[in-house]
């Protein structure tokens, strides 16, 4: 191995080996991934989400929460994400096409989100989530996860109190000194609305015709598996 | 066998002057560059120390310092890995590639201003990129979150090394490409293409769905095996012949290790989305290249391995040695434990847990960050003519960083297994069907004891980082003694002693 050339040509084509096979054949074959378009409820899934949404996927970013929380659900029968009510299907591919980045994760310090929306719902989920978020504590003794006070800001009530005000929801040991109120800031404002809309349709009928299901369960979605299939 | 121990422990009793001329001209030639990227690793290792112990003490203790948001769990711990890769490691990594290129090309560095310059560039865009994460810009894509404002500084810096490796290399007189060098050049050749396309891919134009989390994968797995896994594997192959007095045992396996690393290392990054929502095939081909992996591992540790036996005495004398040894048996664990992890009924157990912290940081620091410390034991003497002040602070740094990190990995793999088997597995229920699965907050409960040993963990190493940097300022500091030219050893060797 005297010979730089042919080193270096060894060297090149090891790297564009595996470019070309794991990152561009996808690049490519993704793009007939497109989004399904459901006639009984005239939208096409997976849906964009709301702009609030979005922002709250910047704070989601900005504060690091993909270092403890996945946003993927695995397949029935592998591991238990199913049986713990982390979705009703495992993740595929085209829930994720909108996404101008995809916070998959790689460690489950804490449960997954990938459909937190649906488990945290409405007025109550939002409740919960400023709870949640105000200390973690309340809503989940002994859980790891650190506070996040610094979305909300506690300051003296001047003239008629917020419409934002949130210290009634939270456990007296909690509440400000008198004259003063807690409200949630903008970012934990975005950030709750991400997470009340983070959640995945029904499985599309091309994913369902492919994906193995265990047969003990009854399939997943059949409503959806009679529909037809939009043309791509 | 003894003369030449006591000539690679001890570069001033060398029978050949005229080649210890050479030798020295070429390390005195290194000596602004290598100390430049020295000094800043060293500083980044204890910014890096700081933030680890942070995440790690607020992992179990969420209040602490729970109201300062650029501290926060994801922040803290973020500042960590990149203080550590791109700060420390690479810092590193460019000092001990430029220094044993120099050396290995027999050629005195051309070029000086433009290593200083990578240099500064390097660490400025590191400096950059760290207050971007704690002000909240990080991309929170893991191994690359240094903010777009910041990454292409870092690119600067590295087309500047690239360029003056090609440079060094071109000019070099030696006609011999040793192994080293293959490992070297494919190291500053993979990085940057590595890391313009995942920048690109990731940041700029982002690809669709998923593929972005194979373009993740591709790059921060490919960091670890083709950046940092080459650059250590020339360190061993360089100094473990040089300081036993013997040559490299064979030169087919040293080929044999270095192609095979070369063809299945690339592919085997898909393995951290086994399970996911990415094709099964690419997911098959990565479990494939994993395993395949197992190949170049028992290559390189058995040529080592046969290398150092015979010789493995010198383990009682020589720092660089002991590191070094110590660094290229634990590659051999953290990647014969890696094929074992990509196996889908493994990863079903442990992806998601600690046990791949464990994984990252017995490869990235049981591995390569302690080869380099061996490295920079050999090299600082070397460009500095003068000796480590004390062998006593060397002896801590070992025994702290080997003992803390082997706590670590055992703790977090432990803590991984049980993690992942309460949080993957049906408990048996009352009718012989599964039940139901163990309460979240039930593992988050039980994880806590491993949390608070990996603290402990890393208490201990942190005082051997500290004892290292006590060491090398000292070194810096102290005045040149003329005529002192034995080397700091832990112990005299038998045949020094006699000698004098």
């Amino acid at each position: 191995m005297n010979r730089a050339p042919l080193i270096f040509l060894g060297i090149f084509f090891a790297l564009a080996f595996s470019w070309t096979g794991i990152i561009l054949t996808n690049h490519l074959s993704y793009a007939k991934l497109q989004p399904v378009f459901d006639e009984t409820e005239g939208k096409a899934f997976p849906q964009k989400l709301p702009g609030n949404a979005e922002r709250g996927k910047e704070v989601y970013r900005d504060l690091g929460c993909v270092y403890c929380h996945t946003q993927q659900v695995r397949q029935p029968g592998y591991g238990t994400d199913i049986e713990r009510g982390w979705g009703e299907r495992g993740s595929v591919a085209r829930d994720y096409i909108h996404e101008k980045r995809v916070y998959l994760g790689t460690m489950r310090t804490g449960p997954d989100l990938r459909n937190v929306g649906a488990r945290f719902v409405g007025d109550a989920g939002r409740d919960w989530h400023i709870q949640h978020f105000y200390d973690p504590q309340i809503t989940s003794k002994g859980s790891v996860m650190p506070p996040f006070r610094f979305l909300f800001e506690t300051r003296a009530v001047i003239g008629e109190p917020s419409p934002r005000a949130v210290q009634a929801k939270l456990p007296p040991q909690y509440q400000p000194p008198a004259g003063h109120e807690i409200v949630l800031t903008q970012r934990g404002e975005d950030l709750i609305s991400y997470l009340l809309a983070l959640k995945d349709p029904a499985l599309y009928p091309e994913e369902a015709a492919r994906l193995y299901v265990p047969k003990a369960e009854p399939a997943k979605a059949p409503d959806q598996s009679a529909q037809p299939e939009a043309a791509p | 066998m003894a003369s030449s121990l006591t000539a690679s422990l001890n570069p001033a009793s060398s029978p050949d002057m005229a080649k210890r001329a050479e030798l020295s001209a070429i390390d005195a030639s290194t000596r602004a560059p290598a100390l430049y990227f020295l000094g800043s690793s060293v500083l980044w290792l204890l910014v890096g120390t700081l933030f680890a112990l942070i995440a790690s003490y607020k992992l179990h203790t969420p209040e602490f310092l729970g109201d300062v948001e650029w501290l926060t769990f994801g922040r803290a711990r973020t500042l960590h890995l990149n203080a550590v890769i791109y700060g420390w490691a690479s810092n590193a990594a460019f000092a001990v590639a430029l220094w044993l290129m120099a050396r290995l090309a027999r050629a005195e560095l051309r070029h000086v201003g433009l290593l200083f310059i990578a240099a500064a560039f390097w660490n400025l865009g590191v400096t950059v990129g760290m207050v971007g994460i704690a002000i909240g810009d990080s991309t929170s894509i893991e191994w690359l979150e240094f903010p777009t404002y910041a990454t292409p500084i870092l690119f600067v810096a590295y087309a500047l090394v690239g360029a003056w490796a090609m440079i060094t290399f071109r000019f070099g007189r030696a006609k011999h490409i040793y192994v080293s060098q293959w490992y070297l050049l494919a190291a500053l050749f993979w990085f940057p293409w590595l890391y313009s396309v995942a920048q690109i891919m990731l940041l700029f134009e982002p690809t669709r769905g998923t593929v972005q989390g194979l373009v993740n994968w591709w790059f921060a797995h490919n960091v670890l095996g083709l950046w940092f896994t080459p650059i250590g594997l020339a360190a061993i192959y360089y100094f473990l012949p040089k300081v036993l007095g013997k040559p490299v045992h064979s030169y087919y396996l040293s080929v044999l290790g270095f192609w095979s690393l070369a063809i299945f290392y690339n592919w085997a990054g898909v393995h951290h989305l086994i399970g996911g929502p990415v094709p099964v095939w690419v997911q098959t081909a990565g479990i494939a290249a994993s395993f395949m992996m197992v190949v170049p591992v028992i290559v390189t540790g058995l040529n080592q391995h046969l290398t150092l036996v015979g010789a493995a005495a010198a383990l009682k004398y020589s720092p660089t040695l002991r590191f070094i040894v110590f660094g290229g048996v634990n590659y051999t664990l953290t990647s014969i434990a890696g094929s074992l992890m990509a196996m889908r009924s493994w990863a079903e157990i442990t992806h998601f847990t600690h046990y791949t912290v464990a994984h990252a940081h017995h490869g990235m620091y049981a591995f390569f960050t302690m080869v380099m410390f061996g490295s920079v034991y050999y090299i600082l003497p070397r460009i500095l003519l003068k000796e480590w002040p004390s062998a006593k602070l060397i002896s801590l740094h070992f025994w702290a960083t080997a003992g803390g990190i082997t706590l670590y990995v055992i703790a977090m793999s432990v803590a991984g297994i049980a993690q992942g088997l309460a949080m993957n597995t049906l408990p048996a229920g009352a009718d012989g069907q599964p039940g139901s699965p163990v309460a979240f907050m039930v593992i988050v409960a039980d994880m806590i004891k491993y949390l608070e040993i990996r603290t402990i963990a890393g208490v201990i190493i942190s005082i051997g980082h500290i004892a290292f940097a006590v060491n090398f300022t000292w070194m810096l500091v102290q005045p040149r003694k003329a005529g002192a030219t034995e080397p700091t050893l832990f112990r005299n060797a038998p045949d020094l002693e006699a000698a004098r």
